[in-house]
């Protein structure tokens, strides 16, 4: 292993490796540290979604600017990461979720995002499998260029990428320690030896807050247990992500013809709790099939749980650490870390190579808690 | 060209598990999300042994020291139908 690097990412996941990637591309030289194995974290277990429609103007630009990235992303990895365009359709279910609804759609569109309102008759256009009355919609928002992508793909793409242009990615090697000194980082210790560096980027999920307990800065992140389900491959049934926010529900078909979705288990509360549930189950093939009734014989064959790092405001925690020089933050993804993956990693990318800063970096800095007001994003689903 | 298949769920063939060892995926969970092995009807019952043997051959690592993916239940297919008609439990 190196034992100097300009820059240290500890976290393999996909904001990790495109970190690892682009920082590369500038020329810096970085070094990679993954307690498991790439993807093993939330990136692995998440839902492949990528959704633009949002009800804070930083994910929603995060996001839009984001699909910009990944639709020439296949092309410039020279790998395919299985984006796919069917849009995301968000269901209406009352008269106050009708007002948020015109509010984000409203902010949407300020973005330049096309996004349009539905009437009921106009839901099965979109998705022809979904029973209106049986999801007791009034409504839905779309968006046609919403998406996915595969999520182990994507990472697998960017590391190889990285490693291309001479990033070294660690995987199995656990970090023991950060070193400071005069307010700044010096090093990391990991149980494979230490690497001389002024910048770390904790990139590390739900671990994010164990790694910044060992400089005694405080993330305000809770691990939220979430479980998601896929069934057996099927024919194209469907092009779009389906979510309610009411309901909690969100699924897909995938590129392979399986259907991936997950609900949250109402009586779930925060925690590390990682074995899968069968009041899980039970939900999410009684939502399901009211959504869908077609899908009733369809074979559930595996389920599994992730993790949301979860913050205050439901929005990341970003850049430079003010107390501690070169410990810059990556987590607090909140459940949708994925589909911002190629923005957060370029705003990051062009702090640490070129000391550039930006309106979203800053609104999304930890200081933020440290004041009052907090505008909390209120289009979280699953 | 001859080709044996290792994963009959993901159609995956020795041939395609050599090659992604050889690019670097020598953990069998990356295997497993690099080539979907492991992830079909069968959760890995056919193919993991094969996979774990040409791992051996390939990097030295004991088969009997190649931990298995994690199972996901339900270990095998179960309609949502049935789930959802299910009595209430815990």
């Amino acid at each position: 292993m190196e034992n100097k690097a300009d820059v240290v990412i500890i976290g393999g996941g996909v904001n990790g490796c495109s970190l690892a990637y682009k920082l590369s591309k500038k020329g810096l030289n970085v070094v990679v540290v993954e307690k498991n194995y790439l993807s093993s974290g939330a990136t692995g277990a998440c839902g492949a979604g990528i959704r633009q429609q949002w009800s804070t103007h930083e994910n929603a630009s995060l996001a839009i600017q984001s699909v910009k990235m990944f639709e020439g992303l296949s092309r410039e990895l020279g790998q395919d990461i299985e984006f796919r365009q069917g849009g995301y359709l968000i269901a209406v279910h009352d008269e106050k979720e009708m007002n948020q609804a015109e509010k984000n759609v409203a902010l949407q569109r300020s973005l330049g995002l096309k996004v349009d309102i539905l009437k009921p008759e106009e839901i099965t256009n979109v998705v022809p499998i979904l029973d209106v009355q049986g999801m007791k919609a009034i409504g839905a928002t779309f968006c046609p260029t919403d998406g996915h992508a595969n999520p182990f793909r994507t990472t697998f793409a960017y590391a190889d990428a990285a490693r291309n242009l001479g990033a070294e990615i660690n995987t199995h090697t656990t970090v023991m320690n950060l070193k400071t000194s005069k307010k700044a980082i010096r090093s990391v210790m990991t149980d494979k030896g230490s690497i001389q560096t002024d910048v770390v980027v904790n990139a590390a999920g739900i671990d994010s807050k164990t790694i910044a307990d060992l400089v005694n800065i405080k993330l305000p992140l809770t691990p939220f247990r979430k479980e998601i389900m896929a069934t057996e491959r099927l024919q194209p049934l469907f092009e779009a992500m389906v979510i309610s926010f009411k309901d909690g529900i969100y699924f897909s078909q995938q590129k392979e013809g399986q259907i991936v979705g997950g609900i949250p288990i109402p009586e779930e509360k925060g925690g590390y709790k990682t074995m899968p549930t069968f009041a899980f189950l039970q939900h999410m093939a009684r939502t399901l099939t009211r959504y869908a009734p077609a899908l009733n014989h369809v074979n559930l064959l595996r389920h599994w749980t992730g993790f949301y790092d979860v913050t205050p405001d439901a929005r990341p925690i970003l850049g430079e650490i003010k107390e501690i020089k070169g410990f810059v933050q990556c987590n607090g993804f909140s459940g949708h870390g994925f589909m911002i993956s190629p923005m957060v990693s370029q705003l990051l990318t062009d702090l640490i190579a070129e000391g550039k800063t930006s309106e979203v970096l800053e609104s999304l800095n930890l200081e933020r808690f440290k004041g009052k007001n907090i505008e909390k994003e209120l289009s979280v689903v699953g | 060209m001859k080709r044996s298949i290792v994963c009959r769920c993901e159609d995956i063939s020795e041939e395609d598990v050599i090659h992604a060892i050889d690019q670097g995926y020598t953990d069998i969970e990356e295997l497993r999300k690099k080539l979907r092995i492991g992830m079909g009807p069968c959760q890995g019952r056919v193919c993991i042994q094969l996979v774990a043997r040409i791992l051996e051959k390939k990097t030295g690592k004991k088969v009997a020291n190649i931990p298995l993916p994690t199972v996901r239940p339900p270990l095998i297919p179960v309609s949502l139908g049935t789930l959802a008609s299910e009595k209430d439990g815990k």
